[in-house]
């Protein structure tokens, strides 16, 4: 069941569109915030409020990069793996990252504190190699510097 | 060289609050543009010859003048800023967003007033946080001096604005797809005719502007179309936003007036390549750009000249590719990009871009053989322009097909080594 201060904060949303299903990447990310991920039972809530059918918001759903259908680890980790990120070395902190982790891309560490995940160019090319660790964007990366970032959150 | 678009951007990059940013002469061209008759403010900016920063270099005012005007038209009108900002390589909207979001949401101000608008969106991709947080900020302060809402200002004219932040995908860029993307939909591209103009967003006449766009606005209306033209070094008029990322001594992203040459940009500005490094070729705007090389150094940054040079001036930031980088390597990394940013739409671009990807890998691999550039070839022309539905799988093929006509060589020798000689 969506929470009192989810649904409160999907109806303001509402305020801002003409129509419910608009809102849908609105309210599964207001979901999402608060539990990690969109799970089935909150995707039937979500579609049951904004009437619409499950399938038609799965569908929405798996089109975006930021909706996640699986449960994550504690602190998710974006590698961008453009292509200035690419040029200047992302081969590098993407290899020190899955070593240190014991994870490949796209894996949760066993312990469930961190999930390694590919993104596309974090527009801060001129700083490259970037990525972005929950909220938080780390630039001119190298090797040397991923164990005192991944140190940042425990 | 007189600043415009960051005029208003500290050091420190903190923005303006709107007390401040209006001491600085913020807002000025709103309480002007009001005192306009709407049809007035379309003429100034058509005068400007403002082109679309965007990537397509559409001209402004003339976008304007389709949307149907007057009191007998549908509403609500909606006007939408592309801040999605996805094209790798790309990093000049994150700047305005970050630092000069007032002067964002004045221009945005002034382009409703002027097409009629009554909604607004700010559509930003969700990894832009910082953005994202002082947008939010700048739109509570505006709506509280009074420059959103009811009848701003007194003069009857009222605009919501609102942010939106993306559920994250290359096409929601599109402008198309991105009005799908606001009414909770894929972000599949639609069918044209209808133009948004016309029929957009929730069926509606809607423009979409691109942030760098939408920032010259104030200027334009505080100084006149004459001056803005003046800025410029080129036919095209005012300043851009121009980065560059890659091996060069000093990667940045600077204001400099519309037609700067590609050398000066690279040279002057981005203190030239790395030691120990030759320059080789250059993305000039975004990863959907066709390679230039030596021999355009002296191209200048802007529509047409880029144009004429065999590739496109884009979003103004270049990639710069040095002679200890694969060519190979980086094609394929763009491709991997297109590949799996299509949305499957058309099959040229779902099946053609997928192609490109594994035999740009089995070269890198050493798997490759000769007809393996036909199959290529093949593919660039595949995917041309009224192949597909929209601009992605075009611009894909852009830096492959230059690839294989100025980096040919470098392909060839992964074939006859059997591996990549660049590890
Ligand atoms: C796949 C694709 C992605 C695009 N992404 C963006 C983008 O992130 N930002 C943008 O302003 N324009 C983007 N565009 C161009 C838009 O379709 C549109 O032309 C532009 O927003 C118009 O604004 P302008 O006239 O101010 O340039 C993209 C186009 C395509 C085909
Ligand atoms: S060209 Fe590609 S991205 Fe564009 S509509 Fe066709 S399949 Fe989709
Ligand atoms: S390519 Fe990685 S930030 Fe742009």
């Amino acid at each position: 069941m969506l929470s009192a201060e989810e649904r409160h904060e999907i109806e303001e949303e509402l305020k801002r569109y003409p129509n419910k299903r608009a809102v849908s990447i609105d309210a599964m990310k207001i979901v999402q915030r608060r539990r990690g991920w969109v799970s089935d039972e909150a995707l039937r809530d979500i579609a049951e409020l904004l009437e619409i059918s499950v399938d038609d918001l799965d569908g929405v759903a798996t089109f975006y990069n930021l909706i996640f259908r699986k449960p994550l680890g504690r602190h998710v980790i974006m590698v961008c793996d453009s292509v200035s990120c690419w040029i200047m070395g992302y081969d590098r902190v993407r290899e020190r990252l899955t070593k240190r982790l014991g994870i490949k891309m796209g894996e949760t560490t066993p312990d469930g504190r961190f999930t390694l995940l590919p993104i596309v160019c974090l527009g801060t090319c001129d700083h490259a190699p970037a990525m972005m660790v929950d909220q938080h964007l780390h630039r001119d990366l190298d090797p040397e510097k991923i164990d005192g970032i991944l140190e940042q959150y425990p | 060289m007189e600043k415009v678009l960051t005029r208003y951007i500290l050091p420190d990059g903190v923005p303006l609050d709107a007390k401040t940013y209006e001491k600085a002469g913020g807002y000025e061209s709103v309480r002007k543009a009001l005192k306009m008759a709407p049809k007035d403010v379309t003429e100034t900016v058509k005068q400007s010859n403002l082109r679309g920063r965007g990537g397509a270099g559409f001209p402004t005012g003339m976008k304007w003048s389709f949307v149907p005007t007057g009191p007998n038209t549908p509403r609500p009108k909606y006007l939408c800023a592309n801040a999605d900002e996805m094209e790798p390589g790309t990093f000049k909207d994150r700047l305005l967003l970050e630092s000069a979001p007032h002067q964002l949401i004045e221009g945005m101000i002034l382009a409703a007033y002027a097409i009629e608008a009554d909604v607004a969106y700010i559509f930003i991709r969700g990894e832009y946080v910082l953005a994202i947080e002082r947008l939010q900020k700048a739109l509570a302060e505006a709506y509280q001096a009074g420059y959103l809402g009811k009848s701003i200002l007194g003069s009857g004219f009222s605009l919501e604005m609102y942010v939106h932040a993306s559920g994250g995908r290359y096409m929601c860029g599109e402008e198309t797809g991105l009005l799908n993307a606001l009414e909770g939909k894929r972000a599949n591209p639609r069918t044209k005719p209808p133009f948004p103009q016309v029929s957009g967003l929730f069926g509606k006449p809607t423009i979409v502007q691109n942030v760098e766009t939408l920032s010259n606005l104030p200027h334009i209306l505080n100084h006149g179309p004459e001056w803005f033209k003046g800025l410029s070094k080129s036919e095209d008029s005012g300043t851009k936003l121009y980065g560059v990322s890659g091996k060069v001594k000093r990667p940045g992203l600077w204001e400099l007036p519309m037609g700067i040459t590609i050398r000066e940009l690279l040279e002057e500005h981005a203190g030239g390549m790395r030691e120990g490094l030759a320059f080789r070729g250059v993305l000039p705007g975004g990863a959907s750009t066709d390679f230039l090389v030596a021999q355009h150094l002296d191209v200048k940054m802007d529509f047409g000249e880029v144009q004429k040079a065999g590739s496109r001036l884009g979003t103004g930031t270049m990639i710069v590719l040095d002679d200890r980088t694969c060519p190979v390597g980086m094609v394929r990394n763009l491709e991997h990009f297109f590949a799996q940013e299509s949305c499957g739409w058309c099959t040229p671009c779902w099946s053609g871009l997928s192609w490109s990807e594994q035999i740009l890998t089995s070269l890198e691999e050493g798997r490759g053989n000769p007809s393996d550039l036909e199959k290529l070839e093949f593919i660039c022309k595949f995917c041309a322009p009224g192949n597909t539905f929209c601009a992605l799988a075009p611009g894909a093929v852009e830096p492959l097909q230059s690839a294989l006509k100025y980096f040919r060589e470098d392909f060839g020798r992964h074939i006859q080594a059997k591996h990549c000689p660049w590890r």
